[in-house]
Formats: C-alpha cells, sequence, structure tokens
C-alpha cells in the first residue's frame, strides 16, 4: 500500500481551483485562435479577440477568467493500493476548494439549502466529488468549475430505444438550439447515451474532460462526433449567440451498456472557458 | 463605434440600432436575481430605490472578489433571462439600459419599444477584459448579497453591441438568420 496524507490532497485541489478558473489551457487558446480563422462573422471574429485578450488578462493579472468562478466539480482516479491517511478525503478536498476560493479571489457561488435556506456557504463548498477506483498507487485529482449559466443550459432525457441514434441526435442538436446565446458561446458539448439516469449525467460531464480535438475511440462513436459537430454549426448561433460559424469548439460523446427498455440521453453544455486542471500524485 | 454616456438620454437611445458596437462611459449599477427581487419589492412597498432610477444603466453582473490593489475583480454578464420579470416595473420609473447575456422575452422587447430603451449585450466570460474598463467601484446596497449587493460602477469606454432597439430589433434572432444553414 501506499499511504497518502490527505493534507497533499488538499493543498492540490486548492493548486488546480486556483489555476483552473486563471489560467486558461493553451489547447483551449489554441482553439480560439483556429475558430477566428475559421469564422465568417465579423462580429463573431471580434468576439474571439476579446476572447483571446481577456484570458491573457487573466494569466497575467491572476484573474478569474469569467467571474463565475462556478460550482467546484472534483473528479478522482484513486488506484486501489493508496490508503488516505491524516483524515476524510471529501473533508480534504472541501478544504482544499474553500482555500483556493478564499486566498485566490474566487467568487462563492454556492447557497447552503437550495430550498429552505439559500445562503451563500462563503467559501464555495461543498464541491461535487466524483471517485473512480482504477489500478495501481496513483492518485489522480482534475478539478472543473462549472458556471451556472451553461449548466442550467444541459438537460437529460430518457428516451425510447425506437428514437435511435437519430432521436439521440435531434435531442442534442435541439438541446444547442434551445440554450442559443444563454451559455456563453463558442460552447463545449458533452453528451452521454446509456447507464442508468444517473449515471448518463455523470458521462456528459466526464466528456468535457477530454482533450480538446480528441475523438471517442469507438470510430463509428467518433463519426457521430464529427457530425454533430457540423450540426450544432450549422444552427448559426455563432460566438456570444451573435450569429456565425462557430458555435461549439468541439462535441465529446461518451456512451455505457443500457438496459433493453431505456436509451437515457444527457446533453451537458460547457461555455467557452472549459476550465479543466489535473494533478497526477 | 459609437461613444455614449450613462445615464442615458432618450434621445441617445433614439439613436441606436442593433449591432451597433459601442463604448460606453459614465455611472452604471448593478443587479442580479436577488438584487431584482429586492429592487421590485421596494418599488411596491413604495419606496426609493438605492439610485436615481433616471436614464439608469444596469449591468447584470456578479463579480468576484477585488484582489488588493484592484477596483473590482473580474465581472462579465450573467445571463438576462432570469431578470425578464423585473424589467419592465424597473423601466416604469426610468431605467433606461441594460447590460447581459442571452435574448431576451417577448414582454421586455415590447418594454423597450414603448418606453424606449436598450439592451446591450456584452461578452459572455470576457470577464477580466471587461473589469479593465470599470474605474470604481462601491457597493451602495443590500451588501449582505455579496457578489449580488448592488453595485455604483464608473466605467470607461466598456465594449458593447445593441442587441435589442428601441424599434424591435433583434441582433440574436437576425444574427442567427444570417448564419443558419
Amino acid at each position: 500500500m501506499r499511504n497518502v496524507d490527505v493534507q497533499e490532497i488538499t493543498k492540490i485541489v486548492k493548486k488546480l481551483c486556483i489555476e483552473a478558473c486563471t489560467v486558461a489551457n493553451d489547447s483551449l487558446v489554441e482553439s480560439f485562435q483556429r475558430s477566428q480563422a475559421k469564422e465568417e462573422s465579423a462580429v463573431g471574429k471580434a468576439v474571439f479577440q476579446q476572447l483571446l485578450e481577456n484570458v491573457e488578462i487573466a494569466r497575467n493579472e491572476c484573474t478569474p477568467i469569467c467571474q463565475d468562478t462556478g460550482f467546484t466539480v472534483v473528479f478522482m482516479e484513486i488506484g486501489q493500493e493508496v490508503a488516505f491517511k491524516g483524515g476524510l478525503l471529501k473533508d480534504a478536498v472541501n478544504a482544499g476548494v474553500a482555500a483556493g476560493y478564499t486566498e485566490g479571489y474566487l467568487r462563492k457561488s454556492i447557497v447552503k439549502d437550495p430550498i429552505t435556506n439559500p445562503v451563500n456557504t462563503q467559501d464555495n463548498t461543498p464541491a461535487i466529488l466524483h471517485t473512480d477506483i482504477v489500478a495501481g498507487d496513483k492518485v489522480k485529482i482534475t478539478v472543473m468549475p462549472k458556471g451556472g449559466g451553461s449548466e442550467n443550459m444541459s438537460r437529460i432525457k430518457m428516451m425510447k430505444p425506437a428514437d435511435g441514434v437519430q432521436g439521440i441526435r435531434n435531442f442534442v442538436v435541439e438541446t444547442v438550439k434551445n440554450a442559443g446565446g444563454n451559455p456563453c458561446p463558442p460552447i463545449f458539448v458533452g453528451v452521454g447515451v446509456g447507464g442508468t439516469f444517473d449515471y448518463v449525467a455523470y458521462m456528459a460531464k466526464k466528456a468535457l474532460l477530454r482533450p480538446i480535438g480528441k475523438r471517442n475511440p469507438d470510430p463509428k462513436i467518433a463519426e457521430y462526433e464529427r457530425e454533430w459537430l457540423d450540426e450544432v454549426n450549422n444552427l448559426g448561433i455563432g460566438p456570444a449567440g451573435l450569429g456565425g460559424r462557430v458555435t461549439a469548439i468541439d462535441l465529446f460523446i461518451e456512451v455505457f451498456p443500457r438496459h433493453i427498455a431505456t436509451y437515457p440521453v444527457a446533453v451537458n453544455i460547457q461555455c467557452h472557458a472549459n476550465r479543466v486542471k489535473s494533478f497526477i500524485l | 463605434m459609437i461613444k455614449l454616456n450613462a445615464p442615458l438620454i432618450l434621445e441617445d437611445v433614439k439613436k441606436l440600432k442593433i449591432g451597433d458596437q459601442i463604448s460606453l462611459s459614465g455611472v452604471i449599477y448593478t443587479a442580479r436575481d436577488s438584487a431584482h427581487q429586492k429592487l421590485v419589492d421596494l418599488l411596491k412597498a413604495g419606496e426609493e430605490l438605492p439610485f436615481d432610477p433616471d436614464g439608469s444603466v444596469i449591468f447584470y453582473v456578479g463579480p468576484s472578489p477585488a484582489q488588493p490593489g484592484q477596483v473590482i475583480g473580474a465581472a462579465g454578464p450573467t445571463t438576462s433571462y432570469r431578470m425578464d420579470p423585473f424589467v419592465i416595473d424597473l423601466m416604469k420609473v426610468g431605467m433606461k439600459g441594460m447590460i447581459g447575456k442571452g435574448p431576451r422575452s417577448e414582454e421586455v422587447k415590447a418594454g423597450l419599444r414603448e418606453y424606449t430603451g436598450v439592451y446591450f449585450g456584452a461578452t459572455g466570460g470576457a470577464a477580466a477584459l471587461l473589469a479593465k474598463s470599470i474605474t470604481a467601484a462601491e457597493v451602495i446596497a443590500f451588501p449582505e448579497l455579496g457578489p449580488e449587493a448592488v453595485r455604483r460602477l464608473v466605467v470607461k469606454d466598456m465594449p458593447l453591441i445593441v442587441v435589442n432597439d428601441c424599434y424591435g430589433g433583434d441582433l440574436y434572432e437576425k444574427g442567427v438568420q444570417d448564419f443558419r444553414k
């Protein structure tokens, strides 16, 4: 067994929260540059120019790329040979979020009880923590601060098996169409298909962790990713929703076996900030 | 690029058309979900607003905290449709402009025609860039709301675009039509 002190987890989560919110990944910046060249709308090109300047300012001044620094979603892949010491893992993750959001001057957007007591928790906790037990003795931590505007435009549907692939495609395109300019396009689209009601939404979110441009290893699913991205971009929503060629920069599909009676589909919309940072311990 | 000053005057609003690129300077106010509810509650109770509504421009934003030496943290627009139910009440007492992102309801668009107002789009997520155009910020009401408190902002050359004008124009509809395949 490899012992890991949970204080290490706290330190890493804190650092990842601040970095994710203030330093855009190089792959994202490059995708803005490619999209700007491709965009035919003059206004759309100008929006990309603003986004490029924005990430530059954020990086130089350690200011958030977007004021909505999100609900902190933390994914952990934990090697089954790891033993955590010194406290509870969940507490350590939340301590990292609290420290990152407080010391990093990030906005705290979480209210305590959604219905009866919606007062701000003051430190952006609790995080949403997804853990996966994997082989080995490493711990991979990924932090994704997820903004409210794009999350609000996400949808889930329990379709009929008879709806088939065409039904799923229509649901994906319709979700992006209905979202219009609200979720801060150019967006990223995460699609989950299969599994159960809960699992399909998890897959849609996890799909958004995939590097930009990386296709699903299944060639048929990869083909759907290309086709549906084109369909979405034919909607004409464009950068900031003001009309243009680039509505989505990428679209990722994750699949899982399904029950013979069900055909679950979930679409998680991500804004252009697409904040994701990882660390392997 | 059209230079515009806030608070807005009627003649200026009438000149604006969808697609106009604006450089806004002057004094504006921030308010989002909870603050709008409180502002409209004040009006319904017959009380005064914490700012002069005449010609006012409201920016839908909940900024991130300012670092030492900063005027304000990141300050990009939040999605506007959530504020739609409050717009008419505020326009009735003189509000002329709104800054946000995303489309508005038919009711809001009708209000812009009836009360001669304008809806500006700011680029969603360009929050570090937009913060550069804010030269002063001060909480003037509802400090308990934290990022949602009402702030008085002094802005200089804030980059905006006219999305809905007082003639019924809608840039989101037109822009998307132009590029839909």
